[in-house]
């Protein structure tokens, strides 16, 4: 390894690239995030020709390709499907979460699809595959996802 | 194995420079279900997805795979085509490529662009080399408007050369619905417009848009089933000549002058100023649209602002070009070299409605990118022999 460099001199330039988003959520996420966000209510589109009930909301359809335009409530009570616990504090972890942090995967009651989020409230050892979770809603919520805070066990 | 292709749906959105209302998968829908309903099929008719948009716009790498709910891709075999200011042209060149190959019968060709997301000026700053020129340059309107200088200083055109040719493209948008903007400008007004790098102002270039362009192409098997009177892909070609700024030919851009002499001589075409009857050129700003149809061989070297100012390149002309209204009406950039195909078969499909040039027999659409770099496809009426 040491020897990479013998004889040269190798000289770099150091940069950053700063390219900054502002991404629209679209009227379908910004209908879920404002029930959210006001009401406390999760609400899922669901698809006229196949049924399926998509949470994330989905616009469009992806098996029938036709656009989604009835809107369902959804329960704030699901199972999880599967998930994991990051054991190191890495970037992507937001600044107000304590290690170890759970990620879970829940189908809330009458969705088809899986939510991905935290899990809280839990120790990290009695997560199942399987286990009923509950939303708890944040009390500052500003229209995102962390609207809600967290999902933790029913008991 | 190899078959002859044809554009046989086009679809399009209504560009804006904001789509607060729908995310990217969501506009690439529209133009998608366009295109569709266009050629008379469903999604379960198509055999393969094309798709591209800039590199870094939306900061979405996997859009071949996110983008699945809108383009119809969810499984499908979906390919990504990135290459800059010239993706929406190599999209359409690579759909060409997969159906003239024989191994997809229809293909799916999408490009789209949510700029109002980004950084522009960020995102297109990357593509220059990071020791040499990006220290010292960043954007994409300083290298163009070296273009412009090095032109006016060889054939002693003036800013008012550059202005005719955006008075004309934005006159030309008025008979688009889907342009991003539409409202004519006067000469004056172009030249009295806020300068942002010399010569070129603020109304001779070319806007940020969201919009998504869809294009459906068919091998020769099934085309005139589907569409009587398709647009024939004649001949392709895309050309690299760069790869420091200081690289450049400032004043001619040498990639669509070997682009076009590959194309014309191939299908014999001698005289291409007689033979084209309209052209959808990507020209992201005014002064382009002067040198680059002395590039393509349209007229001679220094030629262009006599045969731009009598009128020839309007509708109703010897040859129009940009009956869309161009890029300097619209532009959002994945999609923007794939409308001006769309467009150019739309012109050969008889389809095109208030911006039709009558009885296209060759179209020429081409795709440019900020490296010098172009893309140009011929659309015929006829079957290719």
């Amino acid at each position: 390894m040491s020897d990479i460099f013998k004889g040269i001199e190798p000289l770099i330039y150091e940069s950053k690239i700063n390219v900054p988003y502002s991404w629209w959520a679209g009227d379908t996420a910004s209908k879920f995030f404002i029930n959210l966000r006001d009401e406390k209510k999760i609400i899922a589109p669901r698809c006229g020709s196949c049924g399926k009930v998509f949470l994330p909301p989905r616009k469009v359809c992806p098996a029938c390709f036709t656009e989604n335009t009835e809107w369902v409530s959804v329960s704030d009570e699901g199972t999880l499907v599967s998930y994991s616990v990051a054991r190191r504090k890495l970037a992507s972890i937001p600044a107000d979460k304590k290690l170890p942090v759970v990620w879970g995967l829940v189908k809330l009651d009458g969705a088809d699809t899986a939510i991905l989020h935290f899990l809280d409230d839990v120790d990290p050892g009695d997560v199942k595959i399987g286990m009923r979770v509950k939303a708890v809603f944040a009390e500052q919520r500003t229209g995102g996802i962390r609207d809600i805070s967290h999902f933790k066990p029913v008991r | 194995m190899a078959k002859r292709v044809a554009i046989v749906g086009t679809g399009q959105t209504f560009h804006k420079s904001h789509r607060p209302d729908v995310n990217g998968q969501e506009i690439i829908n529209e133009a998608v279900q366009r295109a569709l309903a266009d050629a008379d099929l469903k999604i379960k008719d198509i055999d393969a997805i094309v798709i591209g948009n800039m590199d870094h716009f939306e900061g979405i790498n996997y859009v071949d795979c996110w983008s699945v709910d809108g383009s119809g891709g969810v499984m499908k075999p979906v390919i990504k085509i990135t290459t800059g200011g010239t993706t929406g042209a190599s999209l359409a060149i690579g759909g060409n490529h997969m159906v003239g190959s024989g191994m997809f019968e229809k293909v799916l060709v999408i490009g789209w662009e949510k700029n109002s997301e980004s950084d522009t000026t960020g995102a297109i700053t990357t593509a220059f080399d990071p020791i040499w020129d990006r220290q010292v340059f960043a954007g994409a309107i300083s290298g163009l408007a070296a273009e412009a200088q090095g032109y006016m200083a060889r054939y002693g055109a003036s800013d008012r050369d550059g202005a005719r040719v955006s008075v004309r493209d934005r006159k030309h948008a008025m008979n688009n619905p889907h342009a991003q903007l539409r409202k004519e400008v006067t000469l004056e007004e172009v030249l009295a417009s806020p300068m942002l790098a010399d010569p070129i102002h603020l109304l001779d270039v070319c806007p940020r848009t969201d919009g998504a362009c869809a294009v459906i192409m068919a091998s020769e098997d099934v085309a005139e089933k589907i569409c009587p009177k398709p647009d024939w892909i004649w001949k392709t070609a895309a050309r690299h000549s760069y790869a420091y700024l200081g690289d450049a030919d400032y004043g001619r851009l040498v990639s669509m002058e070997r682009c076009a002499k590959e194309i014309f001589q191939k299908v014999g075409i001698k005289e291409p100023r007689k033979e084209i009857d309209v052209i959808e050129m990507y020209q992201p700003y005014s002064f382009a649209g002067l040198i680059w149809i002395e590039d393509m061989g349209i007229v001679g070297p220094g030629e262009a602002p006599g045969y731009i100012w009598d009128g020839n390149t309007d509708m109703g002309g010897e040859l129009p070009v940009n009956p869309s209204g161009g890029v300097i009406s619209c532009n959002p950039i994945g999609a923007t070299g794939l409308i001006r195909c769309a467009e150019a078969a739309m012109q050969v499909m008889g389809k095109a409605e208030g911006r039709q040039v009558p009885d296209v027999n060759f179209a020429v659409s081409t795709g440019f990118g900020g490296c010098w770099w172009t893309d140009m496809l011929l659309h015929g009426k006829k079957k290719p022999n």
